[in-house]
Parts: structure tokens; sequence; C-alpha cells
């Protein structure tokens, strides 16, 4: 503001010699009094937690560090509680000492972070007041800002990424320090248990196994399943939609396809469950057979419906893509519509359709609450899809669901098994596009 | 070998008898594909139909009415009408005995089972109408209670009067007391007021939508807010300003990527990242819309780079022809005429974002929460996890309450993407 009306004084001094719109000059001095002011802001409000844990550590008195069971995380959390006024029984005097000593440092800092940020808002706000003069170049200061800006916010993808891999990989080598790596790849037996940090030695060797083979199996049934339910209705539904359809069924049937895509994947859940599994278990023991309420089947089935739009419209884009001469070469041949598509038209596809399906089934092995709330927790080694099967996924949500320690091997098995999860899909995801970039140039 | 000649005529007639089995197999393959077709869309009608004959009956339940004397000095013994007064009250006994004056259960064993006929949210809701018209003091007022679910279910038909009293979960004296109150017209069906008002709650009779619905909308606001910023100014960079280099390419490859990891190891970053690094506490709106945030960026920045790119280079050499410079074309220009497109893409990230449920289990927003929240540090939980809840729950009422969960969660996906499909349709331009 104070920029602005610096700048409209320059122009009314000497109008011309501006080099700038008199707003950037304001724009400028806002940019430039704030920017400083929130990176102190952020720096003191992550901080001070941190220093007064530090500082903290002083009111503990010496008996309770010197004592068998002290640690410093419960101790802190206690003090903690007390601060927002939280009290279980009553706690020792010298926690509700350190935590009035708290709160008055909590007022200070605060204070003291209000002063500092005043300061920097004056200090940058009167430093950039300064700089504006007729022959400052502010519009040019201000796209520099603001290109630094958007080009930081472009490196948050790379930063998620790196957050993700480092999360993930870190913890698994936490774990795989625990159980031997090739334990978890080819075990057969998947049955963790909470033990505490050290598996060895704490007498329950043995209780807790860590094979991930069914796991595997299971997510390769239940993919598979659900491939044999969307791959024949979506390639055909595509067939249909971009060779036979006329513009007016395909403008109404593709939406309506595409729909399946957007409904919830907990909304298949619930339907997987509840409608679909009972059905399969009373059609089932009609025909005498015996089916689990929960099972490969149910969950495969459904999301095999979830992936149809996957398949459909992906392989639907590449057959529109294949181009005309083609056909019309071979309607010249005299073949008919059938022989065209069969014959000419989707082996020329065929590269795209199979990338297609490959996205499918990373997208099926990367499903979660369809198989959460329909296949069952059960690690069976199995292939008969009527019985009850668990994914990845479903063991990564299951054991992470509620309060877990950090420590347990258990909880580091879900971090191995999300790395896995990673590879597969990322994997499937290269392959597909490669396959895509390959043979893309042969009818260009 | 020797060459076969076949003379012209033969060669007619076996083309003439190989063209109908041609043509049929033409019409099978036609066959074919409709039936996929149809078999998809069935899937579709299907699983519609199921929630929403499950569902429609979850927006209604069994009222009974009573006569409450709104006696003051017993609701209300401090008289000031502060939740501590109303608490000493005991609102939830004059229910009762205006029940019993209705059913007249004989001894202590009846009176028991009498009392559980009506839900018991009903000092809850005594407290709240003399809260809302203190004038109520003195009168006698009809009043309509939630019924318990098991007599909801009675009443619906679930529970049938020919089954053994032994296999039953509500013995013969109860439904001697429904047929009383009924008799008296006293049972009505209605528009549950719990379902859109009321909160998570054991009770499958008191539980209702609100508070996920609140936590739904903060965590979204939240998401937004950080999504569609960091990823319209991605895509500006990466299609406007950025050199085509190493680094470009990397951020490139990585924003793909992004779009192809499962949703649950978002969920898991959030874990390990937000709450276990830098401790925030779990189940609050703000780290979820933070994942939900980083889970839908790729979606915003794809659209948004394409928008950007569907503006004609025309139109940024007219404005760099009358001298703008590069951040006034992108900002006065090129912005505001990709912004349809943006929007667009940033709405469907959004109704992505509300229907996810993998990732928001992972950080703890499956806890038990009455309280509605009313910021977004505030333990909440969020429409898709409070359905996965309550499915997993036994109560024959709480699967019409989930499928009309999941109708008010389907209205809102489908009204955002036909704002989307509306506003790309009418804002599209074409140069």
């Amino acid at each position: 503001m104070l920029g602005y009306n610096r700048a409209k004084g320059l122009v009314n001094l000497n109008q011309k010699n501006l080099h700038s719109l008199t707003h950037y000059y304001g724009i400028f001095c806002l940019l430039s009094a704030l920017l400083p002011t929130l990176g102190v802001f952020f720096i003191f409000t992550i901080c001070d937690d941190l220093v007064f844990a530090e500082l903290v550590k002083e009111y503990i008195p010496n008996e309770v560090i010197n004592s068998k069971d002290y640690n410093f995380t419960i101790v802190l959390a206690q003090i903690n509680n007390s601060v927002e006024g939280l009290v279980f029984g009553t706690p020792p005097q010298w926690v509700t000492n350190a935590a009035e000593i708290w709160k008055s440092w909590v007022i200070k800092s605060n204070i003291l972070t209000m002063i500092v940020c005043a300061i920097t808002i004056l200090t940058s706000g009167f430093l950039s007041y300064k700089k504006i003069h007729s022959e400052f170049r502010s519009r040019n200061a201000v796209e520099k800002i603001v290109m630094t800006i958007l080009g930081v916010s472009s490196v948050i993808a790379i930063l998620t990424t790196i957050a993700i891999i480092f999360s993930v990989v870190f913890e698994s080598i936490r774990f795989f320090a625990l159980i031997p790596y090739d334990e978890f790849l080819f075990g057969t037996v998947w049955n963790p248990q909470f033990e505490g940090a050290e598996r060895a030695g704490s007498g329950q060797e043995g209780l807790s196994q860590y094979g991930a083979i069914p796991l595997f199996a299971g997510t390769f049934l239940i993919s598979i399943i659900a491939l044999c339910v969307s791959v024949p209705i979506g390639l055909l539904s595509a067939i249909y939609l971009s060779e036979y359809a006329s513009s007016k069924e395909r403008a109404f049937f593709k939406p309506l396809l595409e729909v399946l895509a957007g409904i919830p994947t907990v909304v298949y859940g619930f339907f997987a469950a509840l409608t679909v599994a009972p059905f399969l278990r009373s059609s089932g023991s009609m025909l005498g057979l015996d089916i689990a309420s929960e099972s490969a089947l149910a969950a495969g089935l459904v999301m095999g419906i979830m992936i149809i739009p996957f398949i459909s419209s992906l392989s639907d884009d590449v057959i529109n893509a294949v181009p005309q001469s083609l056909r019309d070469a071979g309607y010249g041949l005299g073949s008919t519509k059938n022989e065209t598509v069969m014959k000419i038209v989707l082996p020329a596809a065929l590269p795209g359709v199979v990338a297609s399906i490959i996205l499918a089934v990373s997208r099926a092995v990367g499903e979660t609450m369809i198989v959460v709330m329909a296949a069952g927790l059960a690690a069976n080694l199995t292939a008969n899809p009527l019985e009850a099967v668990t994914t990845v996924t479903s063991q990564i949500v299951t054991i992470l669901v509620g309060d877990q320690e950090f420590e347990s091997a258990k909880t580091l098995s879900a971090f191995a098994l999300a790395l896995t999860l990673i590879i597969i899909t990322l994997g499937m995801n290269f392959y597909a596009l490669h396959v895509v970039k390959k043979y893309r140039e042969q009818y260009e | 070998m020797n060459k076969k000649i076949i003379n012209p005529e033969d060669a007619t007639n076996i083309v003439k008898n190989s063209i109908l089995k041609r043509r049929s197999k033409d019409s099978r393959l036609k066959l074919f594909g409709r039936v996929a077709i149809g078999l998809a869309v069935c899937f579709l009608l299907f699983l519609f139909y199921s929630i929403f004959t499950k569902g429609y009956p979850g927006f209604f339940q069994y009222y009974v009415t009573l006569d409450i004397n709104f006696d003051r000095e017993r609701i209300d013994p401090k008289g000031d009408l502060s939740d501590n007064s109303l608490f000493d009250g005991d609102a939830s006994t004059i229910v009762n005995e205006s029940l019993f004056s209705v059913v007249e259960p004989k001894g202590r064993k009846e009176k028991k089972l009498a009392k559980k006929i009506v839900s018991s949210g009903k000092d809850v809701r005594i407290a709240k109408m003399v809260k809302d018209d203190p004038s109520l003091f003195g009168t006698v007022t009809q009043v309509k209670f939630a019924l318990d679910d098991d007599i909801d279910s009675f009443l619906r038909g679930y529970i049938k009067r020919e089954t053994p009293e032994s296999e039953r979960r509500i013995n013969d004296k109860v439904i001697g007391f429904i047929d009383k109150l009924n008799e008296e017209g006293r049972i009505s069906y209605e528009f549950s007021d719990y379902i859109l008002s009321g909160s998570a709650s054991g009770n499958p009779e008191m539980a209702g939508i609100k508070g996920a619905f609140i936590g739904s909308i903060l965590t979204l606001s939240v998401c937004l807010l950080i999504a569609f910023p960091l990823g319209v100014a991605t895509a500006v960079y990466l299609e406007e300003i950025a050199k085509k280099n190493r680094i470009t390419e990397i951020i490139e490859v990585n924003i793909n990527n992004l779009a192809a990891v499962p949703s649950v190891v978002f969920g898991i970053m959030g874990l390990a990242i937000f709450i276990s690094i830098f401790g925030m506490p779990r189940s609050i709106p703000l780290v979820g819309g933070m994942v939900l945030a980083l889970m839908t960026l790729p979606t915003i920045i794809i659209s948004s780079r394409a928008a950007i790119r569907a503006v004609p280079p025309s139109v940024r050499d007219a404005a760099y022809g009358i001298g703008a410079s590069k951040l006034q074309v992108i900002f006065h220009h090129v912005i505001p005429l990709a912004m349809p497109g943006m929007l667009t893409g940033t709405i469907i990230g959004m109704a992505q974002a509300l229907g996810e449920t993998a990732p928001l289990l992972m950080i703890g927003m499956v806890a038990f929460i009455v309280d509605i929240p009313n910021s977004v540090l505030d333990p909440g939980t969020v429409l898709p996890v409070q359905i996965f809840m309550w499915a997993d729950f036994a109560e024959r009422m709480f699967i019409q309450k989930t499928s009309a969960a999941i109708i008010v969660l389907l209205g809102f996906l489908i009204s955002m993407n036909a704002l989307a499909v509306y506003l790309r349709k009418k804002l599209e331009r074409r140069w």
C-alpha cells in the first residue's frame, strides 16, 4: 500500500520517467515485506515446541530421570496434557510446575514471534520502500519473485515423490533388518503378531510369520477374476462403440460407462459385501457349492465392474486412432466389418489395448476398499475363488488402521508391503507406456 | 504341387456360399458388443437400484408420539437452562412415565422392557426442545421420539411376528406394547431428523451423517486450497516458463508416476511424514486434506496443462505484440482463457478426493467421533469413511443408514461431475 502511494506520488512528480506500472511497486513492497515475515513466522511456530521440549528437561526432577522406566516422550506427553488442561488423576507436583512454566513460555514466545514478525515486516517493508524511485524496475523484480514461486510449486511434485519413497523405503529397510527379505518374498505363511521390536530373543520366535506369498497370490487371484469380467466386456464395448455404434449411441453410452469409474470404491465395497456376496452364497448353496461369505469371487466380480471403463475408454480411444485408410483398404478388398475389425483394426490397435489392460491391472492391484470390505482378511494360499483371500492392500489397511507402535515388525511389514505395491504398479505403468511408445509410430 | 485352377463359376459359388456365414459372423460381433454394453449398463443400474432401494427407507424411521408434561422443576432443576442443569434433570423419567401411561406395563420387568422402546436419545431431545423454546415449560405437548432400532426393524417387517420368541430380538410383551401404541395411532413413519442432523452414534436410530458431512467439507476445503494454487502454478510453470531440460523432464515423469501410485500409498506417506515425523495429531481434516491434495495434484496439473496448451499461440503473440511482459501475458491472457479447463479438472479432482477412503483410514480418520468438527484441527471423519464404518455394524438399520449416506455421497459426486460437464460445455471455446 505504501509502495503504491509512493509510486503514485512519484508519478505525480515526474510522470513519464517511471519504469513500471504503479501497482507493481505496491505488489513489490507487499511481497518483499510479507515473504520474509511468513518465513520467520513458520520457523518460530515449528521451533518453539522443540525448544520448549529441550528447556523443560531442566524441570524434570533428577530422581525421575534416573529411575528405570524414564521415557522422555511419555513425560513430555504428560506435561503437554497438563498444559492443555487434560489431567488424569493427580499428576506429580513437578509436572504441574513444568506445565505452568510451559504455559508462560507459550505466551512469551507468542509475544516474541509477534515482535519479530513486526520487526521483519517493518524492516523489509522499509527497505523495499526505500528502493522505490523512478529508475527502479519493480515489474522485473515482481516477475522474478512470482516466477520463483511458480518454479518452487512445481517442485512439490518431486518432493511428494521423494516423501513417498523416503517414508516407504526407510521403514522397509528397518523391516528387513528384522525379517530377512527372502522370508518375506518367498514365505508362504502370513501371520503377523505384535511382539515388540525384538523378534529374536523375546521367546516368541516363530509366532509371527511374514511370508507375503499368500498376499501376492490373493491379489493375483482377485485381479484375474476382475480381468475375466472386465476384459471381454470392456473390449467388446470398445469395439462396438468405435466401429458399430452411431454417433448418438456413442455420445450416450461412453459417459454412462465412465460413470462406473466415478463411483467411490467404498460404495463398490459395500455393494460387494452386502449384495453380491450374499447373492453368490445363496446361489452357490443352491448348486451345492460352499462359498465363503467373504470370497475372492465377490470382490473380483465387483472389481471387474469397476475397471470396465478403464479398458473400454482407453481401448476405444486407441481403436479410434487407427487411421481410417486402413479400414477403407479392408473394405476395398471386400471384407465385412467383422473381418476388418478383427484382422486389421484390432491388430493395429493391439499395443494400445494391451496397455489399457495393463493399466487396468495396476488399478486392480492397488485397489483397496473393495477387497477390505469383501475379500476378507484370512491369508489363505489358495487358488479357489470361492474362499476368502486377502490382498496386499487390505493387509496394509488392517495393519495400519488404529493406533500402532512404530517399532514393531508388524507395523513395519505394512511399509514393506507398500514398497512392493509401488514397485509392481509403477513397473506396470512404465511397461504400459513403453508398449504404447514403442509401437505407436508404426501407423503415423 | 499342382496348382488348382478354380473356374470362375465355382469361385462365385464359393463366395456366395460363404457370404452368409461372413455376414452372420459380422452381426454376431455386433450383437456381442451390444450385449457387453448392455451388461455394463445393467451392472450400473443394478448397483444404483440396490443402493436406492436399501437407502431410501434409511431417510425415514418410525417415531412414537407421547404427551410430555414439561415440568420445569424436573427437567431443569437449577432453572438456568445450562447443560449441567439439564443433565441433572430427569427428562427421560418423564418420557418413560408418559410411555407407561399408554402401554401400562405391570411390574419392574415389564417396565424395564417398555423403557427400551424409545431410543435413548430422548432426554437430549427434550433438552434441545426447551433450549430452543423455553415457553414449552408448564405445558403438556405432544413430542415425537425415535423408536429403538429393533422396534424399527420389527415395524418394517424385518423381524417377523411368526418367528419363535426365543429367536427374536424382541419378545412378545414388547410386541404387545407396540400394538397398543399402534392402536392409539401414536406410531408414525416419518422423514428421519437424525440422518441429516445427527452425528456418529452407536445407536443406529440416532446415527446421522452431519459430522461426517462437515468433516468432508473441511477436508475438501483444505484439499482445494492446497491443490488448486499448487496445481495451476505447476502447470503454468511447466507449460509457459520452464525450458525443456532434465529438471522439467524429471518433474513431468514424477507427475505421471504420482497419478499411478495407488491411493493407499498416499495414506502411508501421510502417516509416516505428517503424523510420525511432523507430529501432527491423527484424524484431523487438515492432515486428511493435505494427503488428498497431494493425491489430486496430478489430476489438476494434467488437466490444467491441457487447458493451457489449448490456448492458441496467436493470443500470446498478440499480447507480446502490444508490449506485454511474459508474466503479463500469462496472468492477463493465458490463465483467464484456460480457466474453464482448469476448473473442470479441479472439480473432477475434488470429486475423486470426496470419494476417497483408503488414505484417510491410514491417517486415523476412522475414529469414532461424536462431536461435529468445528475447524480443520478438530478430529473428524468424512462421508466415505463413515460409510465404511457403518457397513461393518451388524444392526439392520445401519445398512439402511449406510445406503442413505451413500445416496447423499453419490448425489454430491454426480452434481460435481455434472457441474464439470456443464462448465466445459458452457465455457469451452473453439479456436
